[in-house]
């Protein structure tokens, strides 16, 4: 079976490097072919790379609280740039505080986000449902 | 004595160098004005007359070698796909194989700009786009319309490696085509030399007969390539050294020319100081960036431009005098060469303003983030700030009699601290003008270029 190209990276001002390396390994060991843009990325790098590659899905972490300003607009900027039914997932401390995660997850699925992952969840949850989205 | 000949056909000056090959020692340079509009071999024979006069030696020349930037050069098109992706790989592969880039293309290809390429006097299409096994979309339609408009110009092919076999399909016998590997196989990783090669060796076959060289290419052995991937080739063998001699490493050029800067760095440029994350596209090894904008003569009146009236006071050590008037003059008269003390004096001023802009151009930025975790800093482009040497090479530096001088105008100031340009290197000089020579001479003793480089280049 042809891998599956999927574009990784940590978004904004944000420069967690270690848990984007434990994605990037966990990724690739369960069958993807993971093109990793690293740490500080803004969403026009996310785009850039899933156009050149030719990527089925964009996987965006954040960790410091500010994601939801680093993601607002993310789906109508792959529009613009043609990237039709691409899959946009997301995970990590995605917002400041204590909120309610059914709306937290609400607001991403708005803003056009495939899936949303609260703190905590295990990478096996992703690659189980990546599989099960481009695989379908 | 058995001696090579090697010859520059500047797009300014014919300059001439010739070395006694046993000794390994250069016995005369010489040069002539560039008779581009008439015919090139006027000035060539020119200094050759000079040459001839100047050695009193019986020599017997065993290779004539030479390269050429004469009649603009060579001016490539560069077309990928994203602006900051591919298209900046061809770009980049095209300047390190001593082209002008004439103008970069990304996404797919309209009509009009499919009539602007042809119409435009570029003697190669260098056709990217995509990753290996990623899009494939872009680079096919991209050939399509090059084939549909009929374009003259060879095309040299190195994009996806999946789409190659469709866009030699679509060319056929229609369009001249090279196919070569790609400029950026994997993202941000990028693959410039097999292009480059691609385009040196179609320069050596097809340009030169372009432009009017026929003549002279009779009666030397051939043109071997563009003077500025000469000066490359020349700076990776002192950078690198050969099988049997060792370079002296990391290393950057200034070429300041009549019509041009060029800085040519041979280094990784990694962050020097910790904590430090890079962005952005890889940068090449040897990196060539060209500023058009910069030169001494033919681009004068852009040089006023970009740096204006106030920054050419700050070099200028006569400062009452109609500046504009001087530029104009310059550009107006391109085989003007200053002697009095005030021109030389502007000259030299103008030097540094070119040397400024164009070292920070070339180096990279660093910027600085305010993270939860600190202050981090990201830096995009070559660390150039512990760069060990900076060597000055052009008609300005070389003629000059403060050639540190203007090589110091490249340097870090904390007027621009986000500028990663080198901070304390020490200065060579190509005392001999002999930079391009040497590149040629990479291409039959690699191990006498290093030599002859170590001897001849100085410190200053």
């Amino acid at each position: 079976m042809e891998k599956k190209k999927i574009v990784l990276g940590v978004i904004g001002s944000d420069c967690h490097a270690v848990g984007n390396k434990i994605l990037d390994y966990s990724l690739s060991d369960a069958g993807f072919d993971v093109v990793n843009i690293g740490v500080l990325s803004p969403q026009e790098d996310f785009i850039n790379a899933a156009i050149e590659t030719s990527a089925e899905a964009i996987l965006v972490s954040s960790l410091y609280g500010h994601g939801e300003i680093d993601c607002r607009g993310m789906r109508e900027k792959c529009e613009e740039a043609g990237l039709k039914d691409i899959l946009l997932y997301v995970g990590g401390n995605i917002v400041v505080g204590k909120q309610d995660w059914n709306e937290v997850q609400q607001r991403f699925l708005d803003m056009g986000f495939d899936r949303v992952y609260p703190p905590g969840t295990s990478v096996e949850t992703g690659i189980k449902d990546l599989k099960e989205d481009l695989y379908k | 004595m058995d001696a090579y000949l090697f010859i520059d056909f500047g797009s300014t000056f014919t300059k001439l160098t010739l070395v006694d090959i046993e000794k390994e020692e250069i016995i005369a340079t010489e040069k002539s004005y560039t008779t581009v509009e008439t015919d090139v071999t006027i000035g060539y024979e020119n200094a050759l007359k000079k040459l001839k006069e100047k050695v009193s030696v019986d020599y017997n020349i065993v290779k004539k070698l030479a390269c050429s930037s004469a009649a603009g050069g060579l001016k490539i098109i560069a077309i990928g796909l994203v602006p900051e992706l591919t298209a900046e790989a061809a770009k980049r592969a095209a300047l390190g194989a001593g082209a002008k880039v004439i103008k970069t293309f990304s996404f797919k290809l309209n009509n009009s700009e499919l009539e602007e390429i042809k119409n435009s006097n570029a003697d190669m299409i260098l056709l990217a786009g995509g990753t290996d096994g990623g899009n494939c979309d872009t680079i096919i339609h991209n050939a399509t319309m090059i084939e549909k408009f009929n374009i003259s110009i060879p095309v040299v092919i190195a994009g996806n490696k999946s789409s190659n076999d469709e866009v030699k399909e679509i060319f056929g016998e229609k369009i001249e085509y090279y196919v070569t590997e790609n400029v950026m196989p994997n993202l941000n990783h990028i693959n410039v030399d097999p292009a480059r090669e691609t385009i040196r060796s179609i320069f050596m076959k097809k340009i030169v007969h372009a432009k009017g060289m026929e003549n002279v290419e009779e009666s030397i052995s051939g043109i071997l390539m563009p003077t500025p991937a000469s000066v490359l080739k020349a700076a990776e063998a002192l950078s690198k050294g050969s099988r049997d001699e060792d370079g002296i490493g990391d290393l950057a050029i200034i070429d300041i020319g009549g019509a041009t800067t060029d800085i040519h760095s041979i280094a990784e440029g990694a962050p020097s100081k910790p904590g430090v994350i890079l962005r952005g596209l890889e940068e090449p090894h040897s990196k060539r960036t060209v500023e058009g904008d910069l030169g001494m003569r033919y681009s004068a009146l852009s040089v006023f431009e970009a740096a204006g009236t106030r920054t050419m006071k700050k070099y200028l050590k006569y400062k009452d005098i109609d500046i504009e008037g001087e530029f104009k003059n310059r550009y107006t008269n391109t085989s003007y060469v200053a002697d009095s003390e005030q021109d030389i004096d502007f000259d030299e001023a103008m030097a540094k303003v070119c040397a400024d802009i164009s070292m920070k151009r070339h180096a990279g930025v660093v910027e600085t983030i305010y993270s939860p975790m600190g202050m981090m800093y990201s830096q995009e482009g070559k660390d150039l700030m512990e760069l060990p040497y900076v060597l000055g090479t052009g008609g300005v530096i070389v003629n000059s009699l403060n050639p540190r001088e203007i090589l110091e105008a490249s340097l870090f100031t904390m007027e621009d601290p986000t500028s990663l340009k080198p901070r304390r290197p020490k200065f060579l000089l190509d005392k001999e003008y002999i930079l391009s020579a040497m590149g040629l001479l990479t291409t039959i003793d690699p191990n006498m270029a290093v030599r002859m480089l170590k001897k001849y280049i100085v410190e200053i």
